[in-house]
């Protein structure tokens, strides 16, 4: 190369030709650009959706969200109540939050322009801050692009043929792999501790059973319910309805996790072992508990671990009760009923069966012989049909019939049973008919869909091949001419919608009369309370309204001494708001005799 | 008469300098006799913070290692990761993560353009690079929502599926580059300023290269034919028809060279890309990201990125999250131990060209 290169010299000036071509740029602030149709911006919040979950902030690693009370969004159920808060000072728009977002509410916009001279304006709830932001969304989550695993685990159950063979487990348990696969879709929101009536620490032992250590999950649920693995087969699970993996997909198996964790500790003896309780040495106090159903057991399991001599008084043969009389053994073995009271009788629990108070032994003498009084008397009796012909034979209370056949005795229904109502004791009663051979049919006076039962128990019931006549009103039980159950003669109804914006009402319609022919008909209507233990120098203080006792929030009666929980207290009837009952009662007479 | 030394400072606010760090080098006249490279003002503890993240938060950090070119360090972490786990990758990912690693380069060159010419006092070349690297960063806006940060590719494939019609705009844009290359030629390559600043500069000795630990284009430009591409292929690497350019001399020349003649290969790559690229799925999707461990061990991955060789080694203890991760870029033994040894010699006023054709990031070394 000589030191002058002519070509080397004149080549970059071809730059100059470039003068005459159009500019690239666009000429900001008259022109704007446009963000793509995927562009990660500013975020957007739909506050409606949103259920304040709180995955978002849980995932954000810059620590850029935080969640807030915002007016005008009050908590309720499945709703924290919180909303997300954005530091865009700290964002770095990877949108995680957006892919884990279980509603799906939160997304990224295209707008991405902000200049303040104020730092504070950089934190800012979207959906609140930017209530346009609506039209403007680019970057959101699908199901599809979602990070949420919204299918669940399937249970693997009995076939329906199968299972009306036997009184036999329909719900056969998860297995180990199942078991880690269903809680590693938790994505610990707590929005299930909140609602559930106990406040169980379901996020955390389904963590626990998620990384493998199920006798973790089995201890930290044993820290607030002795009775888990009933809750583990029968539990109403409000938990499940407000899961927020429910809100695009299955909510995770709450229930069926912790029957898991209860089942690895196959004994009440490993159950001991792998609690490992702390109980305290023996204060002298006593505590003299009526009943033992759900809330006496919690109330006796708690208050012996806290040192009281603990004393139940149960009236039946076995403990448990509306658990042990009320719901079938195919969904609730007696052998793990058993299981969990010999657990909570190992720690010193005294239960006297066959004791009736107000029969064997009186009130008055419980009340003077304890510091603390528990009543957890439950719902013992049912509610007749109340229609012409209800004193035919054949003619029962559903309830009344489980307790029999739980008890282990012989019930003649005939082939064909006619059940009236639509809650859990309807479909209980249904199915254990089609188990004692008969063919079934549910009454009911609205629609399928209106029905208190648990669905997964409708749906077992279908499954099962009983046969449901939605809308129905009975008006009359047919007799034949020995006194027997004949026929159920019935009224289809229509649904009025409620005025005061209730549920829609069933009203009957005149002249549509129908006749189902059947050999027993059962009322599964409610239940009622029977206070006739209680003597009449008592009910000034403890009072009884609509046929509850009536409590304050500690559960104490009128008389401070005087504690009670369950079924014949709180109108929910379900057995985890029982054991929230026993525990909180616990709680209050601990606190009570402790400072005396 | 011997000159006295002479102490500069370079950096670390520099416009010579590729980032936040400091050469500082001893003058004798305009010779340097001794330079000393000084790092830390950009150190943010990724790795560190790894460990407190989950395997997935862990991957929102990895762009910020180096912010020219991110894609490559994604694409490590996700393959050491998908390696550790065993996770499949659909191939359709395969596919679009070249397409992006590829991308990804091109931008990068476009930058370097920028950089090592502005660096000779040739600025209007940068102003063109850089322009044309916002229709590279268009690309990137509509294919992953972001310009520079684009968080795209995670274990398990890769975030979104391309948009519709994203291909052929893809395709036009390359059209365009194609174009375009001849145009960087003429105010470079073709510019006398340009060959006689660049040849016979910043000289790396081909026998000693390797033993320096030199990688990537720069040690391409010793004519040592390295590229993990084909050494180590990864991807679908393997199914791409393309060369892998060297040149001897190992001066700022040769290694402007070989980014020059790469960029070509890349457009190359793409094109061939969008015309195999099979259907079919994107993702195959992580368990939920709050629960998902990684089984315990060890993996490491490398991906050939416009610095060289950038590599992630992790390691889990069975745990949410990393135990420890480490990353290994060329960027470290480019920047701080080759840098020392070659400007030994030069004219203080070629520090910033030498710098540039290295590949130095700072923001890389420091991570």
């Amino acid at each position: 190369m000589s030191f002058f290169d002519l070509n080397g010299t004149l080549k970059p000036l071809t730059a100059l030709k470039q003068f005459g071509k159009k500019p690239h740029t666009i000429s900001y602030p008259k022109e704007s650009k446009e963000a793509a149709p995927r562009y990660r911006g500013l975020h957007f919040n739909d506050l409606d959706e949103c259920i304040g979950c709180g995955n978002c902030s849980m995932i954000c690693q810059n620590a850029a969200i935080d969640m807030i009370h915002i007016d005008g969004i009050e908590g309720k159920k499945g709703d924290s109540g919180l909303r997300p808060r954005i530091d865009n000072g700290r964002c770095c728009w990877c949108a995680l939050c957006v892919e884990v977002c279980p509603t799906g509410s939160l997304s990224l916009t295209k707008d991405y322009l902000y200049v303040s001279e104020d730092p504070d304006s950089f934190l800012w709830t979207p959906g609140k801050d930017n209530p346009n932001g609506k039209e403007q969304i680019s970057f959101f989550s699908t199901e599809e692009t979602s990070l949420n695993v919204f299918n669940r685990v399937p249970m693997p159950e009995l076939e329906g043929k199968e299972r009306v063979k036997s009184f036999a487990e329909v719900v056969l348990g998860y297995s180990e792999a199942e078991a880690r696969a269903e809680a590693s879709r938790c994505i610990s929101c707590g929005l299930c501790t909140e609602v559930c009536p106990e406040h169980m620490h379901i996020p955390e032992y389904i963590n626990a059973i998620a990384t493998g250590n199920d006798a973790d999950a089995v201890r930290i649920i044993y820290d607030n319910n002795p009775l888990p693995e009933m809750c583990g087969k029968v539990c109403t699970r409000r938990c499940e309805d407000v899961c927020a993996i429910a809100s695009r997909g299955e909510a995770l198996a709450i229930r069926w996790l912790k029957r898991y964790a209860t089942e690895t500790a196959a004994t009440a003896e490993i159950t001991r072992e792998i609690v490992n309780p702390e109980i305290r040495e023996a204060n002298g106090k006593t505590v003299g508990i009526i009943g033992a159903g759900p809330s006496g057991l919690t109330a006796a399991y708690y208050l012996a671990l806290r040192g009281y001599d603990v004393t139940i008084y149960e009236a039946n043969a076995k403990a448990g009760g509306a658990t042990m009389y009320g719901i079938p053994k195919y969904r609730f073995p007696i052998d793990s009923l058993d299981k969990q009271i010999d657990y909570i009788k190992s720690i010193g629990v005294k239960i006297l069966f066959n004791t009736k108070v107000g029969k064997d032994i009186s009130f008055k003498e419980i009340y003077d012989k304890f510091d603390a009084v528990f009543m957890g008397v439950g719902f013992p009796d049912a509610w007749p049909l109340g229609v012409d012909g209800d004193d035919a034979k054949g003619s029962m209370q559903a309830f009344r019939f489980l307790y029999m056949i739980n008890s282990g005795e012989k019930v003649d229904v005939g082939d064909k049973v006619v059940v009236v109502g639509g809650g859990n004791v309807a479909i209980d009663a249904a199915r254990v008919s089609r188990r004692l051979g008969a063919d079934v049919t549910i009454l009911y006076r609205r629609r399928v869909k209106d029905m208190p039962a648990d669905w997964e128990e409708i749906e077992g019931a279908e499954d099962e091949g009983v046969h449901i006549v939605p809308q129905g009103i009975p008006i009359k039980i047919h007799k034949d001419e020995k006194g027997h159950v004949k026929a159920v003669e019935y009224l289809k109804a229509k649904m009025v919608p409620d005025e005061r914006g209730g549920r829609p009402k069933p009203v009957a319609i005149e002249g549509s009369n129908t006749v189902i022919e059947a050999t027993s008909v059962m009322a599964a209507i409610g239940q009622m309370g029977d206070y006739s233990f209680l003597p009449e120098e008592f009910t000034d203080k403890i009072k009884i309204e609509r046929g509850r006792f009536v409590v304050n929030e500690k559960q104490q009666t009128g008389d401070p001494k005087v504690f009670a929980g369950g079924d014949a207290v709180n109108r929910t009837a379900d057995a985890i708001s029982a054991i929230a009952d026993g525990f909180r009662a616990c709680k209050a007479i601990d606190e009570m005799l402790g400072k005396k | 008469m011997r000159e006295k030394a002479t102490t500069l400072y370079i950096g670390p606010q520099h416009p010579g300098i590729t980032g936040n760090m400091m050469v500082k080098v001893q003058v004798e006249g305009d010779t340097i006799v001794r330079a000393r490279t000084e790092v830390g003002y950009l150190h943010r503890a990724f790795e560190k913070l790894q460990e407190r993240r989950n395997w997935l938060q862990s991957f929102t950090l990895l762009c910020r290692f180096c912010v020219p070119e991110p894609d490559p360090v994604e694409e490590s972490y996700a393959r050491a990761v998908e390696l550790l786990e065993g996770r499949e990758v659909p191939e359709r990912a395969k596919y679009i993560r070249v397409l992006m690693l590829e991308l990804a380069r091109m931008g990068s060159y476009m930058l370097w353009y920028g950089g090592q010419s502005g660096s000779l006092g040739l600025y209007t070349i940068g102003q063109w690079t850089v322009g044309d690297r916002n229709y590279i960063l268009d690309l990137f806006e509509e294919l992953t929502g972001g310009r520079v940060y684009h968080m795209y590719i995670w274990p398990g494939g890769v975030r979104r599926d391309l948009p519709e019609g994203f291909a052929d705009k893809v395709l036009r844009t390359m059209d365009y580059f194609e174009k375009r290359l001849k145009d960087y030629d003429d105010l470079m390559f073709e510019n006398t300023i340009f060959q006689k600043r660049t040849q016979g500069v910043g000289v790396i000795p081909k026998e000693k290269a390797v033993e320096w630990g030199v990688v990537g284009p720069v040690l391409r430009g010793c004519g040592i034919k390295s590229d993990i591409r084909i050494d180590d292929p990864y991807e679908v690497y393997d199914k791409l028809d393309f060369i892998v350019p060297t040149h001897e001399g190992g001066d700022i020349w040769s290694r402007a060279l070989v980014r020059r003649q790469e960029i070509r290969q890349s457009i190359r790559i793409i094109r061939q890309v969008i015309e195999n690229m099979p259907s079919g799925e994107y993702y195959n999707r992580i368990p939920n990201p709050f629960k998902w461990t990684l089984p315990k061990g060890d993996a490491y991955a490398r991906t050939e990125a416009t610095r060289g060789e950038v590599a992630m080694y992790i390691v889990s203890d069975g745990s949410i999250h990393p135990r420890r991760t480490h990353f290994r870029g060329a960027a470290y033994v480019h920047g701080i131990t080759l840098l020392e040894k070659i400007l030994i010699g030069e004219n203080v006023a070629d520090i910033s060209a030498i710098m540039n054709s290295l590949g130095v990031c700072p923001p890389e070394i420091e991570r």
